[in-house]
């Protein structure tokens, strides 16, 4: 039986098998995916999953009965090691072979793993899965010091959690500054001083060169330096999950390449979320972003997109991230302005900077100031008077108009 | 079991049986009611499950936090009538509450 098959379970695979049946599909819908959950979110995991103030069912993006009512075919545990677009299946590893009409490819990324002597040790842990962070929040339970390596977004919310945990955490970055890949100097300056005030040991130009012990982690060892720790977790980026459609003759380059319309070199296959990398009409480029509303966006436009329909992926990324009570939220990328405005105040931990590009608002970086993030989805593009930008006594609303 | 009532832009009504304990945004991405983006996943950091209820229901709820009341206040669609339905949790009290859906999520 033919019908719509899509690769991956994650939170693309979940929203696009809602869409296709929102948008009356009434086909056969397989989604096959090698983690043992149904579509769950990924980003309260380094949060308050991790922490344990959300449990299980607040993590799922839909109980799992939502599949079986809606005639959703869902494997989980299913890994699927071949797609063959000529005959238009897929074969995954029990030897099941799945016919489709139109094929999505949701197969997200995976974390990027360190290979030096001493990384097979046990108690080094990366974070990607609830799997992942079960056996996290487990070792933590032990742990007395643990030791962070990649000071990047995952790396400083578990540091978050950790510390605040009663843990001592150190934080390494092999850059001069946390958060160098994705904020600008100023960001990543207030997010250093905030980690600190609250214990986080941070130590920058630091790259990691082995780890040690006697079969458990005990020691990190950086050239010279030495840091004891009985629980480390690596957070150093992630890699799309791109081989499945490179080996069956998809294009790709740094992601899976997609038009706007999340169609990839073969007109009967589609690929939504991380892995892939699409072109933004608005900035005028293309991207691979690692992003849960791109997800979910990108998983909404193939489905309506497989059904026939014509709808275009343009939307400004937007991303968030929690810390302590903090909350970061921001719109496009800093990296972008050649300029940029502070408003708020930033010992009172409420502030956001806008950053302006040839007088254009391109970016956002808004901790918990939920407005300013608003109204830069709205501003995006759009020339502003940065002195009105700049001041608190000016409402945000009235530089829309 | 409360049930739901929700009402898209163009009028089709959903009738839901909820589950106590979950929000009115959970209810509808799990019954495949459209209208309802939740990009978030329910932490109040998206604003993109907007929905409109009457004053009348409106005094049985909860009042907006201030993080969703900043969230809805760029809203372009904002009216007396806005909530962000991850903030809504549905107990027997709203059993038959309705809710409008946008046209649009922003």
């Amino acid at each position: 039986m033919s019908g719509i098959v899509i690769i991956g379970a994650g939170q693309a695979a979940g929203q696009a098998a809602a869409s296709l049946r929102q948008g009356k599909y009434e086909g056969s819908i397989t989604i096959l995916g090698d983690e043992t959950q149904p579509p769950y979110q990924r980003p309260p995991l380094s949060k308050q999953y991790l922490s344990g103030e959300l449990g299980m069912d607040r993590v799922m993006v839909r109980p799992e009965k939502f599949y079986g009512d809606q005639n959703i075919a869902l494997h989980t545990e299913t890994r699927v090691e071949s797609i063959d677009s000529s005959a238009k299946s897929v074969t995954t590893s029990p030897g099941d072979s799945y016919q489709y009409d139109k094929l999505l490819i949701a197969t997200g990324s995976r974390p990027r793993i360190l290979t030096i002597p001493g990384s097979d040790l046990s108690g080094i842990h990366y974070l990607r899965t609830i799997n992942d962070v079960d056996g996290i929040r487990e070792a933590m339970q032990a742990a007395k010091k643990i030791c962070i390596v990649g000071g990047g977004y995952i790396g400083l919310e578990v540091a978050a959690v950790a510390v605040t945990a009663g843990l001592q955490v150190t934080v390494l970055e092999m850059e001069d500054r946390i958060l160098q890949r994705v904020t600008t100097p100023e960001m990543s300056e207030y997010y250093h001083d905030l980690h600190t005030g609250r214990g986080v040991n941070i130590m920058v130009n630091t790259g990691v060169s082995g780890f040690q012990g006697e079969g458990h982690i005990s020691t990190v060892v950086c050239g010279d330096e030495k840091i004891d720790a009985d629980l480390v977790i690596v957070g150093i980026g992630i890699i799309p999950n791109i081989e499945l459609a490179e080996a069956a003759g998809l294009d790709c380059n740094n992601g899976i390449t997609v038009d706007e319309h999340c169609r990839t070199s073969d007109p009967h296959i589609y690929a939504a979320g991380d892995c892939t990398n699409h072109p933004n009409p608005i900035m005028g480029r293309r991207l691979r972003l690692e992003s849960v509303p791109n997800a979910m966006e990108q998983a909404r436009v193939s489905a309506a997109n497989m059904l026939g329909g014509d709808k275009v992926y343009a939307s400004v990324p937007w991303f968030w991230s929690d810390q302590y009570e903090l909350k970061l939220q921001m719109v496009g990328f800093s990296t972008d302005g050649d300029t940029s405005i502070l408003r708020g105040d930033k010992a009172a931990n409420q502030f956001a900077v806008f950053y302006l590009k040839d007088g254009e608002v391109v970016s956002v970086d808004a901790v918990n100031s939920p407005k300013e993030f608003m109204v830069c989805k709205q501003l995006y593009g759009k020339t502003v008077d940065p002195a009105a930008l700049s001041d608190t006594n000016v409402e945000l609303k009235t530089l829309l108009n | 079991m409360p049930q739901v009532k929700f009402i898209e832009f163009d009028g089709t009504k959903h009738n839901i049986d909820a589950n106590n304990g979950d929000s009115i945004m959970t209810t509808a991405i799990s019954n495949l009611v459209p209208g309802i983006d939740a990009d978030c996943g329910g932490e109040c950091s998206c604003a993109t499950c907007h929905v409109l209820i009457s004053s009348e229901w409106q005094a049985k709820l909860e009042d907006t936090s201030e993080t969703e009341e900043s969230m809805l206040d760029l809203n372009p669609d904002r009216s007396a009538e806005s909530r962000l339905s991850c903030q809504i949790i549905v107990s027997d009290d709203l059993d038959g509450i309705v809710v409008n859906l946008p046209e649009f999520q922003y």
